[in-house]
């Protein structure tokens, strides 16, 4: 009889299930994961090192291609992180506007995954529903900020500016005339506010839409249920956060036990899950969405009636508006400062942490008093995840290697860094 | 200092006494310096005593002091930052180690208490160059295959050493020596601590 060897498989960094660009070596006894040994850094563009040549307002763009699927909760971390180390406090409306960005940036990414989710494991359909409510939101995007992915909306301080009063409109064209277009502008006839409003009432219903085609699913369960399961023991060992931990059954949520911004006075509620697998996680991260739509309505209602600046005043920080940049020898000199040398920030260091849509992103931040980071670390809660492939992996079949990846949720723009 | 840091310091004072090297309570968090002799006992200690119960290694990361501040170059060059976390008494502490040596800086490796340190430790190896004893699988995670040199040294240049393109002569992938040239457009300034402020003008 000829002996029998164990085969060695590469999957990725080309493989459309490998979410970008990892590579996995898989060792596999039959169909049967033996061992995953991911490589990574394939994407690698030392945004940490790159932060450190640069002015501190410079790296906020960086952030955004971090996790480039949810933007702004990156900029977030780095911009309280900064915050904190100037000790300046941020107006309330702009905590409340990145408050409901935040959520706005959670529902975004969890649509894509399980958009995505579904493709891996066989469901076609899902990414297409998932795409046309991203649409609305990217809008939301666009309209703060003027892009639709990479916002750079949050600056140390507050947020960039006010959010807007009008939404931009579909015009009629050759290939689609008035009446045609009607429809899709109606909702965008008012302010930002309205426009979020509106979908913030349309978006449960369609949440149940999602639910009717996966959550009972045949399929979908079988591939799901009992695959990669983690114990709450081994989920704190492996250093997990966010959905992967609570989808493990413990009650962590950094929104919750370490309040940052307004989300002390929001109402909502925390997903567990119980069994601490794959279908788990897709039942915390569908919850979610749910909640945070809950969250949004009530930073609209909290918006709409509370007008009020959206940066801080103090311009050894935030640069002066531009009326009174042009009339005030003050404000020039100010503005004059802050764009050539950039923030100075005391000597100290600090951790900030926000609760991700994947999990915990921290931003360490190391300053000697210079108008640039001394050091600055990003604590990537993907990277930590698929630390854990190997563990999650071994014992699970090949196909099941992709229903791991799609409920770690990974995007190698924060893993590689 | 609010309460709970206060009884945070209290506690890792009772239960590390003088293996702490020093402890220091900043913008609401706690920070301290271990000796490389005491590191693994003291990072056990955080973990199993129950009144610290620090259950959750939430990242660690290398840091080279060589260009700190007004007077670079003093002390030792490279430190391995830690933060835990404790879920159950939801507190968070920084912990510093200084390496040793500059030439062959070595913290152990925390892989046996937190597994989650695992790729930490492999990227502070790699983009630093310390060592971690005890280690089982100390490879390099982020750069490239064949990459000489740690990059986040202070001392490596931003463009690096080397740079890859696709020679049409010899129809394949190659390495050459950099063709950018290193350029600062704002320069790094430290200002003195008083600087700007209009109160002792």
């Amino acid at each position: 009889m000829p002996e029998l060897r164990n085969f060695t498989l590469n999957f990725g960094p080309q493989h459309p299930a490998a979410h970008g660009v990892l590579r996995m070596v898989l060792e596999l006894d039959g169909e049967v994961v033996v061992r995953a040994d991911p490589h990574i850094g394939l994407l690698h563009r030392a945004t940490e090192k790159l932060a450190e040549t640069r002015t501190w307002i410079q790296s906020v763009p960086y952030m955004d291609r971090l996790d480039y699927m949810s933007m702004m909760c990156n900029e977030h971390a780095y911009c309280m992180a900064i915050e904190r180390l100037l000790q300046i406090e941020v107006p309330i409306r702009a905590q409340y506007i990145r408050v409901m960005f935040d959520e706005i940036t959670r529902i975004l990414n969890h649509l894509l995954w399980v958009g995505c989710h579904g493709l891996d494991v066989g469901a076609m359909t899902m990414v297409l529903y998932a795409f046309r409510e991203r649409e609305d939101l990217v809008d939301a995007y666009e309209a703060v900020s003027g892009a639709r992915m990479h916002a750079a909306y949050y600056r140390p301080g507050g947020v960039y500016r006010d959010l807007p009063d009008r939404m931009s409109q579909y015009q009629e064209s050759k290939w689609k005339s008035a009446a045609q277009i009607r429809p899709f502008n109606e909702a965008r006839s008012g302010s930002l506010l309205d426009f979020l409003d509106d979908f913030a009432s349309r978006f449960p219903k369609l949440l149940d839409e999602y639910e009717t085609l996966l959550t009972d699913n045949r399929i979908w369960k079988q591939r799901l249920v009992d695959v990669g399961i983690v114990t709450p023991e081994r989920a704190l060992q492996r250093g997990f956060s966010g959905p992967m931990l609570r989808g493990s059954g413990i009650a962590w949520d950094l929104r919750k036990k370490q309040p940052y911004e307004v989300y002390d006075r929001l109402d909502f509620d925390i997903p567990v899950g119980v069994t601490g697998d794959s279908y788990d996680r897709y039942l915390v991260r569908m919850e979610e969405m749910r909640q945070s739509n809950r969250i949004l309505k009530q930073c609209i209602d909290w918006l709409r009636q509370n007008p009020g600046p959206v940066m801080s005043d103090n311009h050894k920080v935030a640069p002066p508006d531009r009326e009174a940049m042009k009339s005030n020898m003050e404000e020039l000199i100010h503005h004059f400062k802050l764009c050539t040398e950039g923030i100075h920030v005391p000597e100290g260091e600090v951790y900030s942490a926000v609760e991700h849509p994947k999990g915990e992103f921290g931003v360490y931040l190391v300053s000697d008093g210079a108008n640039k980071p001394y050091r600055l670390k990003i604590r990537a809660p993907g990277y930590v995840h698929l630390s854990a492939m190997n563990e999650m992996a071994r014992g699970h079949m090949l196909a099941d290697v992709v229903t791991i990846i799609g409920s770690q949720d990974i995007v190698f723009g924060e893993i590689d860094r | 200092m609010s309460a709970t840091l206060e009884a945070l310091s209290q506690n890792l004072q009772e239960h590390l006494g003088d293996r702490l090297k020093s402890i220091k309570v900043a913008l609401g968090e706690v920070t301290i310096e271990v000796a490389v002799a005491d590191y693994l006992h003291v990072m056990q200690t955080l973990r199993d005593e129950p009144q610290l119960a620090f259950d959750e290694l939430i990242d660690l990361c290398g840091v080279d002091y060589s260009t700190y501040g007004h007077e670079p170059g003093k002390g030792p060059r490279f430190a391995a930052v830690t933060h835990l976390l404790s879920v159950a008494t939801n507190r968070r502490l920084r912990v510093r180690c200084f390496a040793a040596a500059d030439d062959f800086p070595a913290v152990p490796s925390v892989t046996a208490i937190w597994n989650s340190a695992d790729w930490f430790e492999r990227e502070a190896f790699d983009l630093y160059g310390i060592v971690f004893p005890g280690h089982e699988d100390l490879r390099r995670i982020l750069t490239d295959y064949g990459f000489i040199g740690h990059p986040f040294r202070k001392d490596f240049p931003i463009s690096g050493y080397v740079e890859m393109r696709y020679d049409p002569e010899q129809q394949r992938v190659i390495y050459q020596p950099v063709t950018i040239e290193p350029r600062e457009i704002t320069p790094r300034i430290v200002r003195e601590a008083t600087y700007g402020d209009t109160d002792n003008a």
